[in-house]
């Protein structure tokens, strides 16, 4: 499955929203979205991951364990603009529902995107962590986004 | 006191006689009056669960939903090794290769069953088309949507894969599956309504011990069931959050 691009890996550091930083390699590599699959996982209230299903485990490359106790953000791509998960954040903190299209990062530094919706799990009227759910998203939806998030950079 | 029990009208026809049997059974089990109702149609069916004439229901995932979360309902089992998956079929000697390949101005064939509409139609966004794009016909069962594929009615339909699997050989032939969904997350519940929450520790146990007899054992079969397993609270809140991230 893992053909290496031509242009071999470029490094990339990303800075996240809690003033951590991580150097990434970064190949110019789409991996298909599996069909008929749901790629999930849920979080804790900060955005640790605290569940992930198999189709999670096999996209983001990553082993259930090496996820597990991680900060969502490690599947951050450096082609996604931040604006967008500051809206994401902002929606489901409201107690509402977020839909996006998302550039995920994987472990061999290649990607996938996806068409996520991310809602906060409420128990007994509490927040206890947020479910996110995505699925295949369309060829012409991914070229949108693409254009839109270069604009935002 | 007579409770009432009824069961999703999406199940397989062929085991109607078994839901009968699992009544006489639970009768037996309870020592309570329970009333089986069947109904031909999800629409009949939410009229008398808003009209709180349920205590006992054998639920879609969609459905378990609106259950749990608005009328105090509580998941106890679930049935084992069965999840609701759906497929999107075509017809065999058609063009169409993948979802990719289907196009805006198609029908698509459907059934009410809430939860593989949903799936089919999230299956159908990675070929841009929904609701505004596509023209949709209810038919009554899996049998007419593949009845619609084969006299050129309808360009696809929407399955659950259990149902494709019991199609005859006949049909199912004469059809190609463009995708079927893996969630296998998302499944079937048997849910207590509150008149009856106090029998709820005693049905859980005489439904998991379901199979350990020949007379339980022979009754699941006749439903098409292994056995019943253990649904947990945040099991079955899970599954709702999940259904309701499907669910615009
Ligand atoms: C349930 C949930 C799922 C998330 N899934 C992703 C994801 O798949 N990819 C991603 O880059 N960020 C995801 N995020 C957002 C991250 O928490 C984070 O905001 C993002 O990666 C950007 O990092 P930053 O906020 O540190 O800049 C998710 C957040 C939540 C709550």
């Amino acid at each position: 499955m893992l053909s290496q691009n031509s242009d071999g890996p470029r490094q990339v550091q990303i800075d996240y929203f809690d003033g951590s930083s991580r150097t990434v390699d970064v190949v110019d590599r789409e991996v298909p979205y599996p069909d008929g699959k749901l790629i999930v996982s849920r979080t804790d209230p900060q955005g640790i991951i605290t569940h992930a299903n198999q189709a999670f485990v096999d996209m983001s490359g990553y082993t259930k364990e090496e996820l597990i106790g991680e900060n969502h953000y490690i599947l951050r791509h450096p082609d996604m603009p931040a604006v967008a998960f500051a809206g994401l954040w902002e929606t489901i903190m409201a107690g509402t529902k977020w839909h996006g299209y998302v550039k995920n990062l994987r472990k061999d530094g290649a990607f996938y995107w996806v068409k996520a919706t991310v809602i906060p799990n409420v128990r007994n009227g509490k927040l206890v962590g947020y479910t996110s759910v995505r699925r295949k998203p369309s060829r012409s939806k991914i070229a949108e986004s693409e254009a839109l998030y270069a604009t935002l950079k | 006191m007579i409770y009432n029990l009824t069961v999703s009208p999406d199940f397989a026809p062929d085991h109607i006689s078994g839901w009968y049997f699992f009544n006489t059974w639970l009768q037996r089990q309870l020592g309570e009056r329970v009333h089986l109702e069947l109904y031909d149609c999800f629409e009949k069916q939410r009229e008398d669960i808003a009209a709180d004439k349920i205590d006992l229901i054998y639920a879609n995932p969609y459905d378990a939903a609106m259950l749990v979360r608005e009328k105090g309902f509580r998941a106890v089992v679930r049935p084992q090794g069965k999840s609701d998956e759906a497929i999107i079929a075509t017809l065999a000697s058609s063009d169409v290769n993948a979802v990719e390949d289907l196009v805006p101005g198609i029908t698509v064939a459907t059934t009410d069953d809430p939860d593989v509409h949903t799936m089919g139609m999230i299956m159908l966004e990675s070929a841009d088309l929904n609701r505004s794009n596509i023209s949709i016909e209810e038919v009554d069962s899996y049998v007419l949507v593949a009845k619609k594929l084969l006299q050129g009615k309808a360009q696809a339909g929407f399955f659950l894969k259990e149902g494709f699997e019991e199609l005859s050989d006949l049909i199912r032939n004469q059809m190609k599956v463009l995708v079927c969904s893996q969630i296998s997350v998302v499944h079937h519940t048997l849910l207590v309504g509150p008149r009856m929450a106090e029998s709820i520790p005693q049905l859980t146990e005489a439904l998991l011990s379901m199979g350990d007899d020949e007379k339980g054992r022979k009754v699941l079969e006749s439903m098409d069931l292994t056995a019943w397993e253990i649904m947990e609270e945040e099991e079955t809140e899970f599954m709702i959050d999940l259904i309701d991230t499907l669910i615009d």
